[in-house]
């Protein structure tokens, strides 16, 4: 946890349950930095939106605290708490002109007609959107819709603004050039960005830090590096990226390198919780970081494989492979000259390094290994 | 003819153009021909009204005159089609049937030497102008006189239009009392329907049906019930006065009269078109995101500027939809105020009711009709300039 001074928005064991049984948020701890643009990351269901929900007040916690600036919000309506909302559908005012829809929160702050002019022509000029002072919304492009509503969030000046799936409605192009312009706008202004998205690829493009939502609990909180890299939690290995997912037991474990019994023979690899030193777990081997047919001996897992099947996809090959008991074992390799020979049937031999196959905790993720 | 797609789609709608035409077009124009065309009077009295022609109103009438006028009285009575006549010239000036009639019975068989002194004989009116001039007046074939009596108007015996004697001018404030009341009808409704039509909008399926089904309810029950359990409820010894009398609000002796008077008429025509009002505004608010007073809020307005900026001017559409509708509803209203309006509590409808089935007075309802019609119009041109028809919307 951080030191209260850095923390811009704190969660204290946040539970929301809907209707005394629909549990959505459980227990939720969260620390958000001031400038840092964090993502809350998950499936949908997993409770994210609720948490953004809370935060600006249109969700009251069952029990927890949310502090803003090391305040408690429980007592502030929403539009006492000054957070800049960017909503799924925009939620632009139809009726008003894009000038209009952006000197609202100015005029309800009862700001002088000249000083609003002032303002919503900075936040336009922030969004790229000159020219379009006097369009309505529905004359406007998806993206440029997108443009008004953060322009809208931003004109008063908030410390905190929230998104909540904004690039949802856009088509994926799109959806990757405004990824960069959110980042840009937030960096450029400093603000603090609670995200909230489905999107892995959207959250590792933009985040500061992601925070990976699952059944109301945050798995893991940390850098999309770290969390593709070390992801420490079954479920993160899943959701973030591509990996391949083998059940198994440990057998023994040194320092952070553990045997593990799987299906298809032993494997070394590394051990995430190091308090875990028997018992049920599940490896995670990154597709990339699989060696077809690599020197002998050059690492301490070595097997044999069936090719089940190959996919050409232009940047790179996909095998499907039969490997350690699991007929679904996914390796990528570069299209480079000399792997074109390979055909389904063949067999090939594989390796990966311990470092790149980590034994997570099992979570019930997949089918608990049983020694045959 | 029939060659181009478009063309032959189009003559699907013939059918329909036909119906509107024979349904709609024709009653409506036969109507406002009526209104103007009164051949009566002109096709029974022909020599008669030819030399009145000549006539200022005011210099002493001929012999030949009187001896036409007698004789084609006497013809219409023998042909049974003197009643006819004398009462439309009654319609201009009262007491002519009688005049006419008498006179006509008087000089049955008779051969005078001056037709002038017989008549005048039979009845003393004879001798003045004015009968003459009514004569005349309801012998016009193309009239403007039943325009001119809807709008508490008439021709004196110059042709010089004048005001209708302060006894005898209803038809303006009747207009204006119905105006009045459906503007404070569509008023309450809005009052009434906006808060329930944004709750069906807004509550959880479950109830909004509910509601809904509580709107649309009354329209399954006839028409005429409904009016009719208006004066159970609001009798002198009624439902409301006995609640108010137990709970001391009002003394047995000051029980309020609320029926078979104007309150009587408004309180049960709100309750009629109450659902014209709701079920536009609910389609419109419905199409209206819960999101949009979330997105308020987060901008820092309370509920009341949220209300006022954000929601209010998106349901503008449905409130002018809605009381458009009602308004115009009301003021072509009759069975209501007929049942529960009582003497004071009519409304310009029953007026022309009145002179279709009973003083049979055609061209005078058609007069008044349409009237109303160009109210209505009025109102809607109105309308479409602050408002614009095309923003209109009924669901």
């Amino acid at each position: 946890m951080l030191e209260t001074a850095d923390a811009h928005i704190q969660f204290r064991g946040v539970t929301k349950i809907y209707d005394g049984r629909k549990t959505v948020v459980q227990g939720l701890d969260l620390d958000v930095r001031r400038g840092e643009l964090l993502t809350l990351l998950g499936p949908s269901g997993s409770g994210k939106t609720t948490c953004l929900m809370m935060l600006a007040g249109f969700e009251m916690p069952t029990s927890g605290e949310i502090l803003i600036d090391g305040q408690s919000v429980r007592d502030l309506p929403p539009r006492k708490r000054g957070i800049g909302v960017v909503f799924q559908d925009y939620a632009l005012f139809p009726h008003m002109s894009v000038s209009r829809n952006l000197a609202f929160p100015l005029r309800v702050r009862g700001l002088q007609a000249a000083q609003r002019a002032d303002r919503v022509r900075r936040a336009l000029r922030i969004v790229r959107l000159e020219g379009f002072e006097n369009r309505p919304p529905n004359e406007l492009s998806g993206g440029q819709r997108q443009r008004v509503a953060i322009a809208r969030a931003l004109v008063f000046e908030p410390s905190l603004v929230l998104m909540d799936e904004p690039l949802g409605a856009l088509d994926r192009r799109l959806r990757e050039e405004m990824q960069f312009e959110i980042r840009r706008i937030q960096q450029s202004l400093g603000v603090t960005v609670l995200y909230v998205t489905h999107d892995q690829q959207e959250a590792m493009a933009i985040s500061d830090r992601v925070a990976v939502f699952n059944r109301g609990k945050i798995e893991q909180i940390a850098e999309p590096e770290t969390l593709y890299e070390e992801p420490e939690r079954a479920f993160v290995a899943k959701f973030i990226g591509d990996n391949n997912l083998l059940p198994g037991r440990i057998l023994s474990a040194e320092g952070d390198i553990c045997q593990v019994e799987t299906s298809g023979g032993a494997v070394s690899a590394f051990l995430v919780d190091p308090n875990q030193s028997s018992g049920a777990t599940v490896l995670a081997i990154r597709p990339e970081r699989i060696a077809l047919a690599p020197e002998p001996g050059t690492y301490r897992n070595e097997f044999d494989a069936d090719v089940e099947e190959v996919a050409f996809l232009g940047d790179h090959l996909r095998l499907r492979l039969t490997v350690c008991g699991s007929s679904d074992f996914c390796v990528k390799i570069p299209n480079i000259v000399g792997h074109g020979a390979l055909l389904r049937g063949d067999r090939v031999r594989v390796g990966w390094s311990v470092a790149d196959c980590r034994a997570l905790p099992d979570e019930g993720l997949l089918d608990r290994y049983t020694p045959g | 003819m029939l060659s181009s797609p478009r063309a032959r789609a189009g003559a699907l709608t013939l059918p329909l153009i036909a119906f509107l035409g024979v349904t709609f077009v024709a009653p409506l124009g036969t109507m406002l021909w009526r209104s103007v065309h009164e051949p009566v009077v002109a096709d029974a009295l022909p020599q008669t009204l030819a030399l009145l022609e000549a006539w200022d109103g005011q210099a002493a009438l001929p012999e030949a005159l009187y001896q036409t006028a007698a004789g084609e009285f006497r013809q219409l009575q023998a042909s049974r089609a003197l009643g006819g006549v004398a009462t439309r010239v009654n319609r201009v000036q009262g007491g002519s049937r009688s005049i006419i009639m008498r006179t006509a019975r008087e000089l049955h068989g008779a051969a005078p030497a001056s037709w002038r002194e017989a008549m005048i004989a039979a009845h003393p009116a004879w001798g003045e102008a004015a009968i003459w001039g009514a004569i005349r007046q309801a012998g016009q074939r193309y009239t403007i006189r039943h325009y001119l009596n809807a709008l508490d108007l008439e021709q004196d015996i110059q042709g010089r239009i004048v005001a209708q004697p302060q006894d005898q001018r209803i038809y303006l404030k009747l207009l204006g009392n119905t105006l009045a009341a459906s503007a404070a009808i569509t008023l309450i409704c809005l009052a009434l329907g906006y808060p329930l039509a944004y709750l069906i909008a807004n509550t959880k399926p479950r109830w909004s049906n509910l509601l809904l089904l509580a709107v649309l309810l009354p329209f399954w029950s006839s028409l005429l019930v409904r009016s009719m359990s208006w004066i159970i409820m609001l009798q002198k010894k009624g439902v409301v006065n006995d609640l108010l009398v137990a709970l001391g609000l009002v003394t047995e002796d000051g029980r309020l009269i609320m029926v078979y008077n104007m309150i009587g008429t408004m309180v049960t025509m709100t309750q009629l078109l109450l659902p014209f009002l709701i079920l536009p505004l609910y389609a419109v608010m419905r199409g209206i995101p819960p999101l949009h007073l979330r997105a308020a809020a987060s901008l820092g307005a309370n509920p009341r500027q949220a209300f006022l900026h954000v929601y209010w001017p998106q349901t503008l559409p449905g409130v002018a939809a809605g009381s458009l509708l009602v308004f115009i509803l009301a003021i072509g209203y009759y069975i209501a105020p007929a049942l529960v309006g009582g003497r004071t509590g009519q409304f310009i409808s029953n007026l022309i009711a009145y002179h279709m089935q009973y003083s049979l007075n055609w061209g005078l309802a058609a007069a008044l009709n349409f009237v109303l019609l160009v109210c209505v119009t009025v109102i809607l041109v109105a309308y479409n300039r602050l408002i614009g028809i095309e923003r209109l919307r009924f669901g």
